[in-house]
């Protein structure tokens, strides 16, 4: 994120797309909701009538997968009309005439006809957006979780640039991650291609520096597998070995049946977990981990803020702090990690990684945390970025142009499924579906359906349907609802009994590796 | 009664909050007052969020796969048996038959380790998360 998430009190304008916020992201989304209420608009961008809807000015509901359609038809619109930011475009950016060519295709005409929005409603978001003055533009996984995410992604940011939406308090771009430590485990290098900080392993200085800090030669240049890539190196026999800290690939993942070829392939499947995982369950090795709440360490929000914790009680039986099972293992293989403590890691950490330099544990015991970048120790951390200059300096624009890229329905497959988030249930459920008052709010899983298809196939709410895609099936109940436009059907990925993973499309954008979990061809029907 | 001051689990605004912890277990939760992100709210999920610590469920040993059964072991047979594996693999087919998987659950401290023992001990950047899903 670009801001602070106490920064959302005070925009006056929202554009929230491809997140529902109240369901992944509660305390942002009530923070938005006050701020309706006190007078600022909400402009929503979703297929589905999420709870946002209620609070929204304008939604704008665009046919699935057309993102990029949507934000171009806004841009050429705020173009034509005048409506941006001429000193933010002149002084902080490059390649706006290429922007400006790139989206002059995209008159509200066109854009009414790819993606289902009134020409009329796309013109007044448009304008609403450009004339605020403070306007948040906040997305997730619906934005990313597509063959196009990186394409999308960049959109979002020409956007907010073309209007000078960036760079000031409660105006920025705010991607909302969604697990309690994705930020973190972004930041301290746990992708194929960077260190922590995000220093690439192409870098040979960058390189250099890590192997003086570790005491060891020749670490690798070339960037390593994506999860998706492990996987299918996996099924090809290329990859022996998985080792899975804390995650669960075999109900998250897109396509679960190739993902179970994947880990069933393997010559040695090593998971350190809580709890007996669908993935622990095929492991060779299980190691048990304690929890939050049984070791000391920190987390990374969704807004920078580094956040240390402390062990609460101990660890169930022989269960290991996560640090103390990697370390051990380290100086069994031969690596020193002389670790004693969390705190020692995190020195090590500050010293290795800028944007983390003047984060300690002792700072971080005396505050709410750091936002980082926070480069040395009298640094007050930082609440939003981009104030003064890009981190590339001027702000590139690249604009991208709408592709269909989803997979086609046909006669077999009508349907478009759609994955997503609710309220009460967390990620794979191994956690929250363990947790009383949550499993009482949400116990099944349910698949949503327009009650125009539904009564044309028989189904009312309840009923016990089969949804099918190309690639498999599941059984589960079905929510006959308006929430969803007609020929869309969604469901969640929390509960093992109905894995929708089993029939999404495992195509990822090529960019990023994100796998397209938002749109994939299916069937539904009634089970006898 | 302590108080045990610590942040939510379960998604990413990163919510502050009081564990209870009364003779070894938590009996409840409360909202950090003062924290800028939840100012003395949580949601249903954080109410909830340390019912799963004292589940029945946990895992409390080290396993290992011997016919084809996950058999209770020791730290010390199941570390052995992983250094041994990981090493022997790397030798026989090169560094990039191995894969780790980080997690975006954990803390900074362990994902970093965790990475240095990929890149360091085991020279790959196969590394990765499920931060995409
Ligand atoms: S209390 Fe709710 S909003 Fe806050 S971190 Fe936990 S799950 Fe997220």
């Amino acid at each position: 994120m670009t801001n602070s998430i106490c920064e959302f009190e005070d925009a006056d304008l929202f554009l929230v797309t491809g997140s529902n916020t109240t369901a992944q992201h509660p305390l942002i989304g009530s923070r938005i909701i006050n701020a309706v209420e006190r007078g600022a608009k909400l402009i929503l961008i979703d297929p589905r009538e999420i709870p946002l809807a209620a609070f929204a000015e304008l939604h704008l509901r665009q046919n699935i997968g057309t993102d990029i359609a949507v934000l171009n038809g806004l841009m050429n619109v705020i173009i034509e009309e005048n409506l941006y930011d001429r000193q933010f475009v002149a002084d902080r950016t490059e390649g706006f005439e290429a922007l400006k060519a790139a989206v002059s295709r995209y008159t509200p005409a066109v854009v009414e006809m790819i993606t289902g929005i009134s020409a009329a409603d796309l013109t007044r978001a448009a304008r609403m957006y450009a004339r605020a003055d403070k306007a948040m533009l906040a997305y997730a996984m619906g934005i990313t979780q597509h063959i196009t995410g990186t394409d999308n992604v960049k959109a979002c940011a020409n956007i907010a640039m073309l209007t000078g939406h960036v760079g000031r308090p409660s105006t920025g771009v705010n991607p909302l991650r969604g697990q309690n430590n994705v930020q973190g485990a972004c930041d301290m290098g746990g992708l194929p291609g960077v260190f922590s900080g995000y220093q690439p392993v192409s870098d040979e200085a960058a390189r250099k520096k890590f192997e003086r800090a570790w005491g060891v030669e020749g670490l690798p240049a070339q960037a390593g597998l994506t999860l998706g890539g492990m996987l299918e190196a996996g099924r090809k026999g290329a990859l022996k070995a998985l080792y899975v800290m804390g995650e669960n690939p075999r109900i998250s993942d897109p396509n679960l049946g190739s993902v179970d070829l994947a880990l069933s392939s393997l010559d040695l499947l090593i998971v350190q977990d809580i709890f007996m995982s669908e993935t622990a369950a095929l492991a060779d090795v299980v190691l048990p981990a304690a929890c939050f709440a049984e070791k000391g360490g920190t987390y990374t929000n969704t807004e920078r803020r580094v956040q240390l914790t402390q062990r609460a009680v101990t660890a169930p039986g022989q269960a290991r702090a996560d640090w103390e099972i990697i370390a051990d293992l380290c100086r069994r293989c031969g690596l020193e990690a002389p670790y004693t403590h969390p705190g020692q890691i995190m020195e090590e950490i500050r010293s290795v990684t800028p944007s983390y330099g003047g984060i300690t544990h002792e700072r971080l015991s005396k505050t709410y945390g750091l936002q980082w970048p926070c480069p040395n120790r009298e640094h007050p951390g930082t609440a939003f970025l981009h104030s003064a200059q890009f981190t590339r300096g001027k702000g590139s624009f690249q604009p991208s142009d709408f592709t269909p890229q989803g997979e086609a329905t046909d006669q077999d497959f009508p349907f478009t499924l759609t994955t997503g988030r609710i309220y009460c249930q967390f990620h794979t459920g191994t956690m929250s579906r363990r947790v009383d008052l949550l499993e009482r709010e949400a116990p099944e899983p349910l698949v949503e359906i327009h009650p125009e298809d539904a009564a044309k196939l028989g189904i009312r709410k309840n009923d016990l349907v089969e949804v099918s895609s190309r690639r498999g099936s599941i059984r589960l109940k079905a929510d006959v609802t308006t929430r969803v436009p007609r020929k869309v059907l969604f469901t969640t990925f929390h509960f093992h009994e109905a894995q929708v993973n089993l029939l999404t499309n495992p195509a990822c954008d090529r960019t990023s590796g994100i796998p397209e979990l938002k749109e994939c061809a299916a069937a539904i029907r009634r089970c006898p | 009664m302590e108080r045990i001051s610590t942040i939510c689990p379960f998604c990413g605004c990163g919510c502050g909050m009081h564990l209870m912890v009364e003779s070894g277990r938590i009996i409840g939760v409360e909202p950090s007052p003062g924290h800028p992100v939840n100012k003395g709210m949580l949601c249903a999920k954080g109410w909830g969020a340390y019912e799963f610590v004292h589940s029945p469920d946990r895992l409390t040993h080290p396993l290992i796969r011997k016919d084809g059964q996950l058999q209770e072991s020791t730290w010390d047979e199941a570390l052995e048996l992983i250094c041994g594996r990981l090493t022997g693999i790397s030798a026989r087919y090169g560094p990039d038959a191995l894969g780790f998987l980080c997690s975006a659950k954990v803390t900074n401290e362990e994902n970093y380790l965790f990475m240095k023992m990929a890149r360091a001990a085991f020279k790959t950047n196969n590394i990765d998360h499920c931060a995409r899903l």
